[in-house]
């Protein structure tokens, strides 16, 4: 217990139960969920199609009240934290948002500067320099000032990232940021994701369909199966077996040796 | 940076040629020294023409100015507003509103009987029914907005509102005679004219509370470009932020109907042209410019209505509709699409 408190925990789910309301009726997705994220983790949640794993980012970001159960972000339970104040904890990766691309890189990651600067949005020489770390980062200085709508599906995620970073958040959420990449891209985003959390002191939650490449890299994986949740590191759940059971088997099947789903051939 | 500062700088300096222009062209020929005179309040030998300059061409540009700007900025905010291209002051019903109110006060007075009577129709009258025909729709937009939490809901609403209210000016015209339907037609046309200097200044009064009330929302504005849900993660309130988009663009778009009849596609056009000068989706840089671009089309549109060098006048409706459709039409077929 004691160990606990001296870890930094910055986000906390206890005894958390997760849905949202359709015409004055609670629907629940999942249920007795615990698990504690800690500074500088990269924890992908993982699920099948509807599994929840939106739901549960949209809980997380205060998008969607808890059904029951609490939250703590920086030992304070989210709901009580104004939005205001949350814009400086929890920064967005979303995907099929209606984004204008009729600006360039800079101004959209400038953007990340929001809850930061005065009431006209001027920035501070502070300010400049963040979005320009921010940009550096995700290694697309020198195409600064290209015209977000010339870029392809992979670079324009990695300047949504690159917001997110300016934003300058103790934790990132991520809504599958992966989704439409090819396969190097994929491991691209992820691996960049992976390096944020280790040369920063962030930590990011992300959603995604990508099993195999994020047991590689996750420092932990938040499973979500049929309403329960499995919480734990990617070895750690491997040998729970907690895998096996996410798909039906009749396709694939997860092979415990090379740790990764494989084609079932007969 | 530096090249946007001159765009606006370019945009300003066409503004200024264009008033002088639109004051010095007219069915009467006076001098541009003399136009000048009159304006600096310098005596000049001809007081008719003096009268002309300060009570007829100097508030007529003025109401083109206020007109043009403060319907394209009332574009720009509901393009931004509901991420939509397409969208512009009409979108909300707020000129079917204005347009309802005066068809109900002109063509109504059959069914209502004798209490407006036809000396009733004056200017004034007019103006109120415009008023208030588009506070209702404004007023309705509001609670239902209250009650929808997604903004294209609101579009759509507000365009069945459009239809609401057009629907019932056919039935109102179906059951009027003809002097009453020309009156309405004639409203219809828009007019720049016809505003004293009390008149352009109580427009003006609207249009500079339109004004702050945008110019304290260019922050959020700029946050609503990522969309609604990374708006309100970065600490934007989106009610309370749409609520003052809304009243600013009804009370810009309002005033404008009220005071010279609907006028067509200045409020979309003029947006998107600005975004092809500034290639940028700053509003710090789009409102002025957007607000300059709008006072000159609007100028421009005056100008070709006066058919110079002719005592003949163009409805101002009919002259930015012939521009402006041509134009989001290019936009459209040259430029593969148009963004917000």
């Amino acid at each position: 217990m004691n160990e606990k408190v001296h870890s930094k925990n910055i986000l906390k789910a206890e005894n958390l139960s997760i849905g949202y309301k359709r015409q004055s009726e609670s629907i629940c997705v999942a249920k007795n969920i615990d698990f504690e994220i800690k500074t500088k983790e990269l924890v992908a949640v993982i699920g099948v199609n509807g599994s929840g794993k939106s739901t549960l980012l949209k809980t997380l970001s205060n998008i969607l009240p808890p059904l029951s159960g609490n939250i703590f972000l920086n030992e304070s339970s989210l709901t009580k934290i104004d939005q205001k104040k949350l814009s400086n904890l929890i920064s967005l990766v979303l995907t099929n948002e209606s984004i204008s691309k009729n600006m360039s890189i800079l101004e959209l990651v400038t953007l990340g500067r929001h809850p930061y600067t005065n009431w006209l949005g001027t920035l501070t020489t502070s300010d400049q320099r963040k979005v320009l770390k921010a940009i550096e980062q995700v290694g697309m200085l020198d195409l600064r000032n290209k015209s977000c709508d010339s870029l392809s599906d992979g670079q324009f995620q990695k300047v949504l990232i690159a917001r997110a970073l300016a934003q300058d958040t103790p934790l990132i959420i991520m809504d599958e940021p992966t989704s439409h990449l090819d396969m190097y891209h994929k491991a691209y985003v992820l691996q960049l994701l992976k390096s944020i959390t280790k040369t920063s002191q962030k930590s990011i939650v992300f959603a995604s369909h990508e099993i195999n490449l994020a047991l590689q890299l996750c420092d932990r994986i938040i499973l979500i199966n049929n309403g329960k949740i499995n919480v734990g590191t990617p070895s750690k759940l491997i040998k729970n077996g907690a895998f096996e059971k996410l798909f039906p088997k009749d396709l694939i099947v997860f092979d415990q040796i090379s740790q990764s789903f494989r084609m079932k051939i007969s | 940076m530096k090249k946007r500062h001159l765009n606006i700088s370019i945009l300003g300096f066409a503004l200024v040629l264009i008033i002088l222009l639109s004051l010095y062209l007219g069915s009467v020929k006076i001098p541009l020294s003399d136009v000048l005179k009159s304006i600096f309040g310098i005596p000049i030998d001809n007081s008719t023409w003096q009268y002309i300059v300060l009570e007829y061409r100097l508030p007529k540009s003025l109401t083109a100015i206020l007109i043009g700007s403060g319907l394209s900025l009332s574009g720009l905010l509901m393009q931004t507003l509901f991420r939509n291209p397409l969208a512009g002051p009409y979108v909300l019903g707020l000129s079917s509103g204005a347009s309802l109110g005066v068809a109900i006060l002109v063509m109504g007075s059959g069914l209502f009987g004798g209490i407006l009577g036809s000396a009733f129709f004056s200017k004034w009258s007019i103006i109120i029914a415009a008023s208030l025909g588009s506070l209702m729709v404004m007023l309705a937009v509001l609670t239902t907005a209250k009650k929808v939490k997604d903004t294209m809901t609101l579009l759509i609403i507000g365009l069945m509102v459009a239809s609401l209210t057009s629907a019932v000016v056919s039935v109102l015209a179906y059951f009027s005679n003809a002097e009453q339907l020309q009156m309405y037609i004639f409203w219809s046309f828009g007019s720049l004219g016809n505003l004293n200097w009390m008149e352009v200044g109580l427009l003006g009064i609207c249009w500079l509370i339109g004004i702050i009330l945008s110019i304290f929302s260019i922050k959020n504005l700029n946050a609503l470009l990522l969309g609604e849900n990374y708006a309100k993660s970065m600490g934007v309130s989106l009610s309370r932020n749409r609520l003052i988009i809304i009243i600013s663009t009804s009370i810009l778009a309002g005033s404008a109907t009220a005071f010279a009849g609907p006028i067509a596609f200045v409020g979309l056009a003029v947006p998107h042209l600005v975004r092809q000068l500034v290639k940028t989706n700053d509003h710090l840089i789009l409102l002025p410019s957007v607000l300059i671009a709008g006072a000159i089309v609007m100028l421009i549109c005056d100008v070709i209505a006066q058919l110079p060098g002719s005592d003949l006048t163009l409805p101002i409706n009919a002259v930015t509709s012939i521009f402006g459709a041509p134009i989001v039409i290019w936009l459209l077929v040259r430029k593969q699409k148009i963004m917000f």
